[in-house]
């Protein structure tokens, strides 16, 4: 008799299975680890006072991105509030000996980004970054754990994470994309039909052709917004693209090493016969570039969309949206298209990629952005923001007016100090719209890149396939 | 970490979907690395635009120390932050009743003493009504060994917990003493990729 196959999400997790505490948690080992800013600095605090040493400095990184201004010319000071961050985060590291990506460094940037990027995550490889989107590297087919201060201690001292096995849930993408549509847009229409919490307990797989025929980025996008969705983790099966794109990056396997991990790689897919705990098909042919009217990352609508009108919905569930409607200054059933912008922003680990800046370059050459908007483009690493200027991005935002900034988060969470001013209409490609995130009373919309750019020339919501 | 075994105080109402940590823990407020979590908490919910006090629950005099939070679906969503939970133990709230609460957020409640009960249904209705209507004046106390929440005027609702959150929360244990016990495993686990998968076990700067 032949076994039940398994899914991807419980090959790796086997894999990594070191052992079972008495109390029923199982000890998942960590191969990757990448902290950063604003909370190691608690964490290894924390380690000093109960006298513990980082048990495998080696397979740990540190990364200066989320209290670093991102003004070129930057220092330590120039964000006069995360200076104590960034201190504290180097001499941490440098206690610990873990290295660290500090400023200046030419690998300095946002973790989700970078650590792809080196070929520091791998597919079937587990890792841990104490923040929401650790998720993000799924889109290699690694699996990911965002963790809180107390577990990033946790995993320095034991290099293991302690969790009772998710359930898992299979998100099918069927259908194919369109013109100006991307991984972004694929996220936000599952978080519309998923909801904030349909994700809670589930560790996801994304499946179907749209998630194959996703270039390896876009995967990273898509996985980004795991947490969006409830989730921690999130991946899709890496494949021949995958390996393609990991091939001769710094920290990636080579030599007889290479091969052998290729070997392994090719065996992480989900089984034909394993079964799910629960399925999702998203259909995704006829989808329009996204973007979210309210308040939180499921108040999604297509750009040719209208905001919904309360009025027409069953009276339990009219607060919130009249709430955010409120919050969001718009109009009841009216069209999202035309609503005036006050700021443009893109970066961020959700979109701040190489063919995040080159989708969004290409709307804005030759055109400038509207007068009254300020619009800013901060490259995900350093190593994004070379390439960009290797191929002249760099020169297209700033003659059209836009901020060519230095890496880091910046106004994803504004825990830079980067923030929008109250009541003004932002179009950002990162990943909460929560109210006042990015800044108190600032209306965020969360798009793709595409409708950022054409927002940022247009000075209005602008549906980027009519520019 | 400090032992969880019983409870007593103001319980407070808050009775909406998906309060994420942001609005927990604004942390662009926050000055330094050790701020005052308790004074951060829900602190843009909590002032007018000109920085005075607004009607938010937590400005209501019976809710100077709270001790318990009742909310709705999704509590603690969002950013990985355990600044959340550290903002709301800094006002003395040591007990979350949501009818559901995040993954990420709910691991760190258990990492801190802050004991994260689910409750729905029609028992979630009738303590939320509870709780609305006595809007602070008496306590509610809630025991853990005996999972039970419990109004002023008697009425008890039970909870469920896994029987190791529970463990580990009424001892107070140590997190990574409890995971050494299991030292030799890790090693061995160690031991063993190095031989099957070298890569796993080597993040090797190829530059260098």
């Amino acid at each position: 008799m032949s076994q039940q196959g398994r899914t991807l999400f419980d090959k790796i997790w086997e894999q990594h299975l070191v052992g079972r505490r008495s109390d029923g948690r199982e000890l998942i080992y960590i191969d990757r680890h990448v902290l950063h800013d604003l909370h190691a600095p608690h964490a290894f605090g924390k380690l000093a006072q109960a006298g513990r040493q980082v048990r495998r400095p080696d397979l740990t990184f540190s990364m200066q991105d989320h209290s670093v201004s991102v003004q070129p010319g930057r220092t330590d000071d120039t964000y006069a509030e995360g200076a104590a961050f960034v201190r504290a985060m180097r001499e941490g590291s440098r206690k610990n000996n873990v290295r660290v990506f500090d400023l200046g460094d030419p690998d300095q940037g946002i973790s989700h980004v970078v650590a792809p990027e080196l070929g520091l995550v791998l597919p079937g490889a587990t890792h841990a970054v104490p923040d929401s989107h650790a998720c993000t590297v799924g889109g290699l087919g690694a699996l990911a754990f965002g963790c809180g201060t107390t577990e990033l201690e946790h995993i320095l001292a034991t290099q293991v994470v302690t969790l009772f096995r998710p359930k898992r849930l299979r998100v099918n993408l069927l259908g194919s994309l369109g013109a100006d549509v991307a991984g972004k847009d694929v996220a936000l229409a599952v978080i519309a039909k998923l909801g904030v919490a349909g994700g809670r307990g589930f560790a996801i797989e994304f499946a179907g052709p749209v998630a194959r025929a996703l270039p390896v980025e876009g995967r990273l996008t898509l996985c980004n917004l795991t947490i969006e969705m409830g989730s921690r983790s999130g991946f899709v099966a890496p494949d021949e693209a995958v390996f393609n794109w990991i091939k001769g990056r710094p920290f990636a396997p080579d030599g007889a090493q290479w091969d052998q991990a290729l070997t392994y790689w090719r065996t992480l897919f989900t089984d034909a016969d394993a079964i799910f705990d629960k399925e999702l098909d998203v259909d995704c042919s006829h989808l329009a570039p996204q973007i979210t009217w309210g308040t939180e990352p499921s108040q999604v609508i297509g750009i040719d969309g209208r905001v919904p009108d309360p009025a027409t919905l069953e009276s339990d569930k009219r607060a919130p949206v009249e709430r955010a409607i409120s919050y969001m200054g718009l109009e009841p059933g009216a069209p999202i298209e035309g609503l005036p912008v006050g700021r443009v922003f893109i970066g961020s680990c959700t979109n701040s990629r190489l063919p995040d800046l080159e989708i969004a370059a290409h709307i804005v050459k030759g055109r400038k952005v509207a007068p009254g908007v300020t619009a800013w483009a901060v490259p995900g690493s350093s190593q994004v923001k070379r390439d960009a200027e290797a191929r002249g991005l760099d020169r297209i935002f700033k003659e059209a007016g836009f901020m060519w900034g230095e890496s880091g988060c910046s106004m994803c969470a504004g825990t830079n100090g980067d923030m929008g001013q109250a009541g003004e209409r932002v179009l950002s490609t990162t990943n909460r719209n929560f109210e006042n995130r990015q800044g108190r009373g600032v209306r965020t919309h969360l798009v793709g890149p595409a409708l950022a750019a054409a927002a940022a020339v247009a000075g209005r919501i602008t549906d980027v396939r009519k520019l | 970490m400090r032992p969880f075994i019983t409870l007593s105080g103001p319980a407070m109402p808050m009775i909406e979907d998906d309060i994420n940590t942001d609005q927990i823990a604004p942390l662009q407020l926050a000055k330094g690395l050790s701020p005052d979590w308790g004074q951060l908490l829900f602190k843009r919910q909590r002032m007018n635009a000109d920085g005075s006090d607004n009607e938010h629950v937590l400005n209501k005099p019976q809710y100077q120390k709270p001790a318990i939070l009742v909310a709705n679906e999704n509590f603690g969503c969002g950013s990985s932050r355990e600044s959340a939970v550290w903002c709301l133990t800094g006002v003395g709230i040591r007990c979350v009743i949501a009818r559901s609460i995040a993954d990420i957020f709910r691991e760190n409640c258990l990492l801190n003493g802050l004991l994260p009960i689910e409750l729905s249904g029609a028992a979630m209705d009738r303590l939320q009504a509870l709780v609305s209507e006595i809007d602070g004046a008496q306590s509610f106390s809630v025991d853990l060994p005996a999972q039970t929440v419990r109004a002023p005027n008697g009425e008890t609702f039970s909870f469920e917990i896994s029987a190791s959150d529970k463990t580990r929360l009424i001892e107070g244990l140590d997190e990574v003493g409890l995971t050494m016990k299991h030292e030799s495993e890790i090693v061995a686990f160690e031991d063993k990729i190095r031989k099957s998968m070298p890569w796993m076990q080597e993040a090797r700067d190829r530059r260098l």
